[in-house]
Order: C-alpha cells, then sequence, then structure tokens
C-alpha cells in the first residue's frame, strides 16, 4: 500500500508583503493547467530546495476553494524557528519554481453544523481564509472570532472585515480587548461546531473552556501543526535498513531518517496525521512525544513514536525502520 | 469503434449474457487455489488495454441494461438512493468524478463541456442532452448523487469522514450483495461491518478504516470482494429477499452452469475534492458457470477455492446450500493440474 500524496509543479507568480511579518505567496501550476480543487482548511507541504537540504513545511491553502487558477499560502516569518518561514520570506521570488503537495485536509469542516463558530489567534487565521470563503458561497452559517496582536499585525483583518461585515469579530493584544470566551460558548445555538487554530496557549484554554461547558468532543475541531522542537542530539538505529543515525540538534527524527535513505510515508509533517508512526523496537532512555496523533496510552508504552515531531533522551533507541 | 450495448434483462427471463470478449476481461478475484480475508488493497491506476481496469470508471456492454434495471429497482423502492442533508456538497463532487471519467474514458458516448458553472453533459446510449448550473440543485431533474448514478454502472456509498471514522451518509444502492442502504445509513465504519465473520478478530477493520481515513486526492485505492448468485440478478437485496432467497434451492446438477454465477465487486475508494468525503463505488460483475469454464484455469482454480473455503466465509456468503452442488460440477472441468499465478485465464 502506497502513502503519500502526488506532487505538482508550480511557479510562484507573486509575493505580496501582507504586514510586517506575513508574506504571501501565490502559486500556479507550472505547465498552465487548473490546479485539484480543494475543501476549505486543506494544507499543501510546500518543498525547499536550500542548498541541498530539502525542508518539507505545512501551510494551509487561504484561496477560495473555488479557485482553481491560483493557490495562496500565507508565511509569518519566524526569526528563531528552524528556517523555512525564513528561506519562504528572503530566498522566494516571483518566477521561483517550487514542488508542493496534493492538498490535504485534516481541519475538514463537519457540514452537519447548523452553525460554525470559528477562533483564530495570529497566523492561524489561514484555513478559515478558505473556510469562510466556501461557506460564504453556500450561504453557510458562520462566525469568526480574531484575536491579533496589533492592528498593524492583524493580518487580514480589513479583507474579512469587508467581506463579511459582523459576522468577524476583532481582538487586539494591545488595546486590550479580550474574546469573552466563556459568554460566547455559552450562547451558540444548538448544533454549533466550534473551530480553533492557532498558538497551543489558545487552543488549549479554548478546548478545557469548551470541555467543562459541556461540549462534546465531536463538535470541537482544532488544527494544530507541531513545529519539530530542537533537543539534544540522539543517536537511533533503523534496524530494517541497518542504519545507524544521529539526530542533530536542529533536526527532526524524520528528516534524519530520510537522510539516511530511507522513505517513511508522511503527511502533515506536523504530529497530526498518524502517516509516520514508527514502531520502537527498543529503548533505553525517556521519550520526548511531541504529538497529538498517538494516545496517552501509546504515549506511556513506548512502543511507538511520531519521528516528525518527537525526540528522544538516552542510551539507545531502536525503530523499526 | 464505441461498445455494442447488449438488450438484455436481469429478472424475470433473466437474458443477461456475457459476449466472448467480454468473458475474456472478467476481473476474475482468486490469484491463487484459495481464498481469505486479507487488506487486498493496492492503488487505483489504469491497468492493461482491454481489462476492466483500462479506465478507472469502467462503461461496458451491460451499461444500458444495467441502467434500465436500476430504473425499475428505484420505481418500486426510492429508499435505495439516500442522501443526508449534509452531503449534497460531495453529490456535486461526485457528479463532476463521474461524469469526468465517463467522458474521458467513452468520448464516443459521453461528452461534458463546462463553461463556468454551466456545464453540458451529453450521454448518448441514454439519449440524454442536458445543460445546468454546477452547484445548483435546482437545474438538475434529481439532487447531483441520484443524477448522476442513474447514469453510471455500480452502487455507489458516499462517507463522510469525521471524528477519526467513517459514516455511511450517502448513496445509491441497487446492485447489492444482501446488504441495505436504508438499514446502514447514518452507521459508522464499525457499525456496518459488524456482521463480517473472522475479519474482526483478525485486526483487518481498525487497519483498513487507517488506510481509508488517509486516502489523498488523486490517488484512489482499490479491491476485489466476491460472492455468487443464482440466476443474473443485480439486485439481491434485503428488501427483495423474498423473491431471490429461494433461487438456491433451485440448483441442480443439469442447470449449474446458466444458473450459478460468480459476482465479483470492484470496489474502489476516492477522495472528493470540496466535501473531503469518500466515495466508494462498488461495481458488480457477474459470470455464469458456463462461461467461467471457458478459462481452464480458472475452472480449476474456482473449483478449489470453492471446495476449501472455510465453512464460516460459505455461511457468510450464502453459498452453503448448494455449494456441494457446484463444486461437483466444477470438479468435472478439474484435471488436477497445476495452474499458473496470477488472475488472467491463460
Amino acid at each position: 500500500m502506497s502513502t503519500g500524496t502526488t506532487k505538482l509543479n508550480v511557479t510562484v507568480t507573486e509575493v505580496v508583503a501582507v504586514n510586517e511579518l506575513v508574506k504571501r505567496f501565490h502559486f500556479e501550476r507550472t505547465d498552465g493547467g487548473d490546479l485539484p480543487t480543494f475543501s476549505g482548511g486543506a494544507h499543501v507541504v510546500v518543498e525547499m530546495r536550500d542548498d541541498g537540504r530539502t525542508r518539507l513545511n505545512p501551510y494551509s491553502l487561504m484561496s477560495s476553494p473555488l479557485n482553481t487558477r491560483d493557490y495562496t499560502i500565507s508565511v509569518r516569518r519566524d526569526d528563531v524557528g528552524r528556517g523555512g518561514s525564513l528561506f519562504m520570506h528572503n530566498r522566494v521570488r516571483r518566477g521561483t519554481e517550487m514542488v508542493i503537495s496534493y492538498p490535504v485536509n485534516l481541519f475538514s469542516l463537519d457540514l452537519r453544523a447548523k452553525k460554525h463558530l470559528m477562533i483564530a489567534g495570529g497566523i492561524g487565521i489561514t484555513p478559515f481564509m478558505a473556510q469562510t470563503s466556501q461557506l460564504a458561497a453556500e450561504g453557510g452559517n458562520f462566525e469568526l472570532h480574531y484575536t491579533c496582536r496589533t492592528p498593524a499585525l492583524g493580518t487580514y483583518t480589513d479583507v474579512l472585515a469587508q467581506r463579511y461585515g459582523r459576522r468577524v469579530q476583532l481582538y487586539y493584544d494591545d488595546r486590550n480587548e479580550k474574546l469573552p470566551l466563556e459568554r460566547l460558548l455559552a450562547s451558540q445555538p444548538l448544533g454549533t461546531h466550534l473551530y480553533i487554530c492557532g498558538p497551543a496557549g489558545m487552543i488549549r484554554w479554548v478546548r478545557e473552556t469548551a470541555a467543562a461547558q459541556g461540549w462534546p468532543d465531536e463538535t470541537v475541531h482544532y488544527e494544530h501543526f507541531a513545529a519539530p522542537q530542537p533537543g539534544a542530539p540522539f543517536d537511533v538505529t533503523l534496524a530494517v535498513s541497518g542504519n545507524q543515525i544521529r539526530v542533530g540538534e536542529q533536526q527532526s527524527l524524520l528528516k534524519a531518517i530520510e537522510a539516511a535513505g530511507v522513505d517513511p510515508p508522511y503527511l502533515c509533517r506536523g504530529g497530526v496525521c498518524g502517516q509516520c508512526e514508527t514502531n520502537v523496537i527498543s529503548h533505553d532512555g525517556v521519550f520526548r512525544h511531541n504529538d497529538h496523533w498517538l494516545s496517552e496510552e501509546d504515549h506511556c508504552s513506548g512502543k511507538k513514536i511520531m519521528p516528525c515531531v518527537s525526540r528522544f533522551e538516552g542510551s539507545s533507541l531502536v525503530l523499526e525502520r | 469503434m464505441g461498445i455494442n450495448f447488449r438488450k438484455e434483462t436481469f429478472r424475470d427471463d433473466f437474458t443477461f449474457r456475457n459476449s466472448p470478449e467480454f468473458v475474456r476481461r472478467f476481473p476474475f478475484p482468486f490469484h491463487e487455489d484459495a481464498y481469505m480475508y486479507a487488506v487486498n488493497i493496492e492503488p487505483h491506476v489504469p491497468g492493461p488495454e482491454g481489462s476492466v481496469l483500462e479506465n478507472l470508471i469502467d462503461v461496458d456492454e451491460h451499461y444500458v441494461a444495467e441502467m434500465e434495471d436500476r430504473a425499475l429497482v428505484l420505481a418500486e423502492d426510492p429508499l435505495r438512493c439516500q442522501s443526508l442533508p449534509h452531503m449534497t456538497l460531495a453529490g456535486w463532487d461526485l457528479l463532476e468524478l463521474l461524469m469526468t471519467e465517463q467522458a474521458n474514458g467513452y468520448p464516443e458516448h459521453f461528452s461534458l463541456s463546462r463553461d463556468g458553472d454551466r456545464w453540458r453533459w451529453i450521454n448518448r446510449p441514454l439519449g440524454i442532452d442536458d445543460t445546468f448550473t454546477f452547484g445548483d440543485v435546482s437545474t438538475l431533474p434529481y439532487g447531483p448523487m441520484e443524477y448522476i448514478t442513474r447514469q453510471s454502472q455500480g452502487d455507489f456509498c458516499i462517507l463522510d469522514q469525521r471524528d477519526g471514522n467513517l459514516w455511511m451518509d450517502a448513496g445509491m444502492v441497487t446492485t447489492q450483495a444482501d446488504w441495505s442502504l436504508d438499514f446502514d445509513i447514518g452507521m459508522n465504519f464499525f457499525e456496518w461491518h459488524a456482521p463480517v465473520p473472522l475479519a474482526h478478530e483478525k485486526g483487518i477493520f481498525t487497519r483498513a478504516l487507517k488506510f481509508l481515513t488517509n486516502i489523498q486526492q488523486g490517488k484512489p485505492a482499490r479491491r476485489l470482494n466476491w460472492t455468487m448468485t443464482i440466476n443474473p440478478r443485480l439486485d439481491t437485496s434485503p428488501e427483495n429477499y423474498h423473491k431471490w432467497g429461494t433461487d438456491r434451492m433451485t440448483v441442480t446438477p443439469e442447470n449449474v452452469g446458466d444458473k450459478v454465477h460468480l459476482r465479483v465487486e470492484l470496489q474502489s475508494f476516492w477522495r472528493l475534492p470540496r466535501s473531503n468525503a469518500l466515495v466508494f463505488p462498488i461495481r458488480c460483475y457477474l459470470i455464469k458457470m458456463d462461461e467461467l469454464v471457458t478459462s481452464p484455469k480458472w475452472a480449476r482454480r474456482l473449483h478449489r477455492v470453492l471446495r476449501d473455503l472455510p465453512q464460516e466465509l460459505a455461511d457468510y456468503k450464502g453459498l452453503t446450500r448448494y455449494r456441494p452442488t457446484v463444486v461437483e460440477w466444477l470438479s468435472k472441468h478439474d484435471d488436477g493440474a497445476p495452474t499458473s499465478a496470477g488472475f488472467g485465464p491463460d
């Protein structure tokens, strides 16, 4: 059984500086054809060739799913991250040819919802750009609450306010405006589904508040791509391929496995989709699990790891790869 | 050169036949002389020219007759086609998929032209020429799923994906091997597979669900399933059990060749782009024992598979009553010679 997605060859047709931190990139197919239709909430994995290294970062598609002429993504510059966003900001220009994956949706709308209540923080706004376009075209009932640091850093607040008027509520940290979460969640009609995309702390806060108010798990949806965390280097034995590898401080375990010429399946590279789940044959040490895929039980068992985001500290680790 | 569509029936006088070239392209499901469940899923990519896999959505000589039979089933029982309210978008996805695949694969029989949202669909075998607005239900005579699946061979289940599971929330099911959409509608993957023996213990459904929920756009997958049917009847539904259940008592050594059919389902799995749902076309192929034994390899192999099939599986597939008669009949076509590897007829 093969996994993974088909690749698309695209050309950057436009790069727009949205504000001090965010740039928007437009992609069209290099061969001039139409791109695949997608559903709101989908992401693509962008391949970045950086002096012999390949980075693979997922970004939510923010264009209208009805538009198959071009795809757009928005990238927030992260000066202390692993460098993917810096590569996009500093090296990618109009005319750059790139490879992206087919769209994959791990943050799908539940189309049974009577109302879609969306909560975004910062650059977490991007999947909602596509979802609101999709819902607006179908006459769907949605409401978006969006928190930003300052008006100057409020990515797409102007576009959203213009498109949707009072269906969008903005909250600015520098004005001490606070999302009235408890009141908001308590006042929703039956059949409302809740969607959250933003920093980890925000996702936790909204999920916990919803749970405390008795929202069923099935109605609470969130997307959180964990960025692989740096950490102390560690050594790994890949039992199937017979490789000994060292995972660098800034490198993910998945990247290190790939660098050894082994190709595990992957989709999101963010600890969400489950594709790269790997069996642990033996270990002597402590796992640093950072994924949202494995159960608590799996984390404690010491028998599985998600190499895209999780790490290990100890004297030996043998994986079934 | 187009397909020569047969005029035939799947009920009453049962005039269904395969012409010789369609016997050769039959998707024989056994790659060895024994059968056991496996997650036998593979990428759904085009296969050899002249095979049922040449096009990813196959149209064959039975197309017109199958669509007539479907219309008869629906006229008697409209609940064979159901779509829960949130599945309309997935219905449009399916309409696009089937129109595109049929028009690309069989341009002499089907054409699709698109001008933005204005689409024109021509289906020559059924005499249809409709112009409609994609996304606007009021411009079609039926909902989008019903409209296109009245014009496409095989059953179709559309599965909504949520909460890490798949939900049977829409479908057109008129050619089924004894299961009911009306009964299963709204169920999740484990609920609708609950009656299957042996496979749960092997963890097959857990693994299959994981695979299916990860199927990506542009990368469909497929598997074959099989059973047997007495008389070439497409509609072997629980709703009509009273019409076909007793057929199983009519098998005699004299009529096996004409009455007993191997029934193969080509099941494929596709991610739909706008709705993020999965569609699961289940295409049914029938072949008479008389037709099947024109391939000596298939005759030998089917004899061995049926003879050695575990009793639970024979019971589940509903073969118990007539299996000995069929095995005895097939044994006359099995000289004990070894069979070559693979599915082909030799």
